[in-house]
């Protein structure tokens, strides 16, 4: 290296290099261990699915070696607990499918309306406030939405039809309805802005409205992804438990009227939790068939979900 | 049909369809208007019926048999901890596999399926969590139904929060302040812990406050494993007197936590404990709220500081 | 294609040697047979039109490639005077890069102090003495003719600075720790003119103490700031030579098209 007087000095000379070739060993294991170690922990979700499809498995099995499948699918009553046991599982779905409609019917109108006024009409402190509170709606323990299904919103129904009972469907539905909001509206709302500029400005330079803008173009063109909002809005219904505990009873019935009271799968669960259940007895089984059988629900609903919503983004 | 053609007939056809539009920017703002009157209901009647059963001694007494002396104490304390073993478990594992995804992972099939895992456990059913603690952690693992079992359960649960909302922040991060440390010759390793993880930081803890004000609110996935709905004791501190100092009898002990003491309230006929409920509803709603609110003003913050 | 310069001047020394420089992004070659010399403490500029491929011949300098899957190199990049293949499987990048700095387009200071700014790269290498730092920052940024501006804020974001002081903070950060060649990828072309001019000013008082190659889109640019300019079309090195010939009579007929403007 030449050396001219006044340069910065530069370089390395041979003693340096050397150094750091040593340290070099050390450095490439203490990273590769480093990846190790985050590889892992971002491997825990995959041991959680395994975790969970192990011990609903497991515990279905033994329980389908007493029951019948046949009797699983088609009985119409649900005593597990009782000498004459019975295990239709149509009992508890016809609880959870009757207060999820009604949620749905709840959720799904009002969340999208929510989304497109939201995405293409409101102003823009409109949105800046609506879309914390929404988030602040979903945000309340469910545990509260139950205790007001129970203890407001069905003395308010039965002042409208003075027969309801006090354990039904029909309230409980409703709130779980109004706490199911802010998911169907986010996702619809997500996939509406995500739908560009451009075809919004050939809707409007043709005359549009904002209304007819919104339906026929922005609607249209998000429908994947509102899809897969309301699949979304679908699996929360159907998994919903402490709501349904607390204000549709716990009583199992084979019913799809909605005035009526019930169990779902998720609340008959929860009974039997409350309960002492030894370890081990068909009791204890049930509630992983139950399980088991919302499992493959909901994972049915998020697949569906799931493909859609990769749809929308790849559009764009 | 012939369509509109001379200027009057359109001026007509524009004045109904802006008629449609003001009917829908009503109709959206009813509905958000549902939203608003549920909230306010649900607050009022929580706050009616509950703040006057608040006090000194609600906070201090074990639940009882005779609603007056009832009191939340069991159910706080049991929440609080609780909660302390949920983040102990979640924030490093969800920040970890966040920065792993985000930095190390390489596009191949195994990515991939920890990717879809995590979509899909974020759509999983709470209870269903309370299933497999219940099978797992109880009794395969063998830790009882304990605070420990809770906590693991509930980590479970709000992982995804903690990992999205980590990788969330982590990709907010330009590619040119990565691309300017590397070329300072900085490892892998030295890039994330000095740069990625410092920068990410405010999103990461907005999702760890989403998370836990979602753990709190949790109360099927603890019924399942067997959380008492009856507890008339602590747990057992965890710091004490004498060496060693730190005590950790109380995560295998058992426990209650405040949605819970709600559930088992609300389900007594007597009107009283309707009103311990609505108190005990009252402090939850409360903290929750608390919670969402700071993440979300958090991250409205974040959004106006860093410019990148 | 080799390429030596006609008139070689007496002091030059041969710092880093490209032999045979193939690059490919996937299947895509992007660039093709590069062979050409970097003389020690002088300027080397790389001009030509876009997607010519010099940012990706700068970045293999450092092995900013590496980052990114799907790269592969060919031949070698040699580097005086261990004689060693910086593009070598076997040589670490993160040696390369210790050795190697760059400054790039877009001013990327990081979020810390500009203190800590300048600091990053030594305590990447495990100097963490207050005294040592405190030094070399100051010496850094004195060579970027940033420390009258900033010296009285070093604590301050770096944020806070204008475009063209971040510029120059980060080629302080790239000079603090002293490294054998500074890479510059068109460091002004985010940049306004004042701050350009204050760049290719700083340019000027480091050639004869750092080696620099520089990228620039801006052939004015390299006329006035480097010694050596190599000219690339579409991957290929065209002509290499003294500036001052280049610029003046070029001997391919593609160079003289560049410079004269008809095209690119």
């Amino acid at each position: 290296m030449s050396a001219v007087p006044g340069d910065i000095t530069i370089g390395m000379d041979s003693a340096t290099l050397s150094t750091r070739l040593a340290h070099r060993r050390s450095r490439i294991v203490r990273e590769r261990i480093i990846e190790l170690v985050l590889f892992l922990a971002a491997l825990v979700s995959v041991f959680t699915t395994i975790g969970i499809v192990y011990i609903l498995i497991k515990e279905s099995v033994v329980f389908f070696q007493e029951v019948p499948f046949w009797d699983f699918l088609t009985d119409t009553q649900w005593t597990p607990l009782f000498s004459d046991a019975h295990f239709g599982i149509m009992v508890l779905l016809s609880g959870t499918l009757t207060s999820s409609v009604v949620a749905l019917l709840v959720a799904i109108p009002l969340g999208t309306i929510i989304a497109i006024y939201l995405s293409e009409f409101a102003p823009f402190w409109v949105r800046e406030v609506a879309k914390p509170f929404l988030e602040l709606l979903g945000g309340v323990p469910t545990i509260v939405y139950g205790y007001f299904a129970l203890l407001f919103v069905t003395p308010l129904l039965q002042k409208i039809y003075p027969g309801l009972p006090g354990f039904n469907l029909l309230s409980a539905g409703i709130v779980m309805g109004i706490m199911i909001i802010p998911y169907v509206s986010s996702i619809s709302e997500d996939a509406m802005r995500a739908v560009p500029m451009s075809l919004r400005e050939g809707s409007y330079a043709m005359g549009a409205t904002r209304f007819q803008t919104a339906i026929k173009v922005v609607v249209p063109a998000a429908i994947s992804g509102i899809a897969s909002a309301y699949i979304l809005g679908i699996s929360r219904a159907v998994g919903e438990t402490m709501i349904l505990a607390v204000a549709a009873g716990q009583q199992p019935n084979l019913t799809f009227n909605p005035l009526e009271p019930a169990a779902t799968i998720t609340a008959y669960i929860v009974q039997v939790a409350l309960g002492d259940l030894p370890h081990g007895s068909i009791g204890y089984q049930t509630i992983f068939a139950a399980g088991l059988t919302l499992m493959l629900f909901t994972l049915a609903c998020n697949i569906g979900g799931h493909v859609l919503r990769k749809s929308f983004r790849e559009t764009y | 049909m012939e369509y509109a053609k001379d200027l009057n007939e359109i001026r007509v056809l524009i004045r109904r369809h802006k008629r449609w539009d003001m009917v829908f920017g009503l109709c959206g703002l009813l509905a958000l208007m549902i939203g608003v009157l549920t909230f306010v209901a649900l607050f009022a009647d929580m706050a009616v019926d509950g703040v006057p059963r608040l006090g000194w001694d609600f906070l201090t007494s074990f639940p009882s048999r005779k609603p007056q002396q009832a009191g939340i104490l069991s159910a706080w304390v049991g929440s609080a901890l609780v909660m302390l073993v949920t983040a102990f478990f979640a924030v490093p594992l969800g920040v970890a596999s966040g920065i792993y995804l985000e930095e190390y992972a390489a596009k191949n099939w195994v990515t991939d399926i920890i990717e879809i895992n995590i979509t899909n456990l974020a759509g999983v059913p709470s209870i269903i969590y309370g299933l497999l603690a219940l099978g797992l952690f109880v009794y395969t693992f063998g830790f009882g139904q304990s605070v420990l079992s809770a906590g693991l359960t509930l980590a479970l649960l709000i992982l995804p929060v903690v990992i999205v909302a980590t990788r969330e922040a982590i990709r907010s991060i330009p590619q040119g302040i990565r691309e300017g440390a590397y070329a300072l010759g900085a490892t892998q390793w030295q890039v994330c812990k000095d740069h990625i993880v410092p920068y990410s930081m405010p999103g990461i803890l907005t999702g760890i406050i989403i998370g836990m004000a979602r753990a709190i609110g949790e109360t099927a996935p603890v019924i399942t494993i067997g959380a008492l709905t009856f507890i008339a004791f602590l747990p057992a501190a965890p710091v004490q007197a004498e060496p060693p100092f730190l005590n950790f009898e109380w995560l295998l002990s058992g426990f209650t936590v405040m949605p819970i003491q709600m559930f088992n309230w609300t389900s007594r006929p007597e009107a009283a404990f309707l009103h311990n409920a609505a108190a005990a509803g009252f402090v939850l709603v409360l903290m929750t709220l608390g919670m969402n609110g700071l993440a979300i003003w958090l991250r409205y913050r974040l959004r106006k500081k860093i410019k990148w | 294609m080799v390429a030596v310069p006609s008139q070689e001047p007496a002091s030059a020394i041969v710092k880093a040697e490209v032999k045979g420089l193939s690059f490919y992004y996937g299947d895509f070659n992007a660039l093709k047979n590069i062979s050409m010399p970097v003389y020690e403490k002088r300027v080397t500029a790389l001009i030509g039109p876009s997607g010519c491929g010099k940012s990706t011949f700068l970045r293999s300098f450092n092995r900013m490639h590496d980052l990114y899957p799907g790269n592969r190199y060919e031949g070698e990049i040699r580097l005086y005077p261990d004689d060693i293949n910086m593009l070598a499987p076997e040589v670490d990048p993160i040696e390369v890069r210790m050795r190697i700095s760059m400054v790039f387009q877009k001013p990327n200071p990081f979020p810390k102090s500009i203190y800590e700014n300048v600091a990053y790269g030594l305590r990447v290498r495990g100097e963490s003495r207050r005294v040592a730092l405190n030094e070399k920052v100051e010496d850094a940024l004195r060579s970027s003719a940033l420390w009258d501006e900033v010296k009285d804020r070093l604590e301050e974001p770096a944020f806070n600075l204008s475009g063209g002081q971040q510029q120059r903070l980060c080629i302080a950060r790239a000079l603090a720790t002293d490294p054998e060649i500074l890479l510059f990828d068109e460091p002004t072309s985010a940049l306004d003119p004042i701050a350009t001019a204050s760049i290719e000013e700083l340019i000027h008082d480091l050639r004869n103490k750092v080696t620099i190659v520089i990228v620039t889109h801006n052939m004015q640019q390299a006329a006035r700031v480097s010694d050596y300019t190599a000219y690339m079309y579409l991957g290929e090195l065209i002509e290499y030579g003294v500036t001052d010939e280049i610029f003046i009579k070029p001997k391919k007929k593609q160079t003289e098209d560049y410079i004269t403007g008809r095209f690119g």
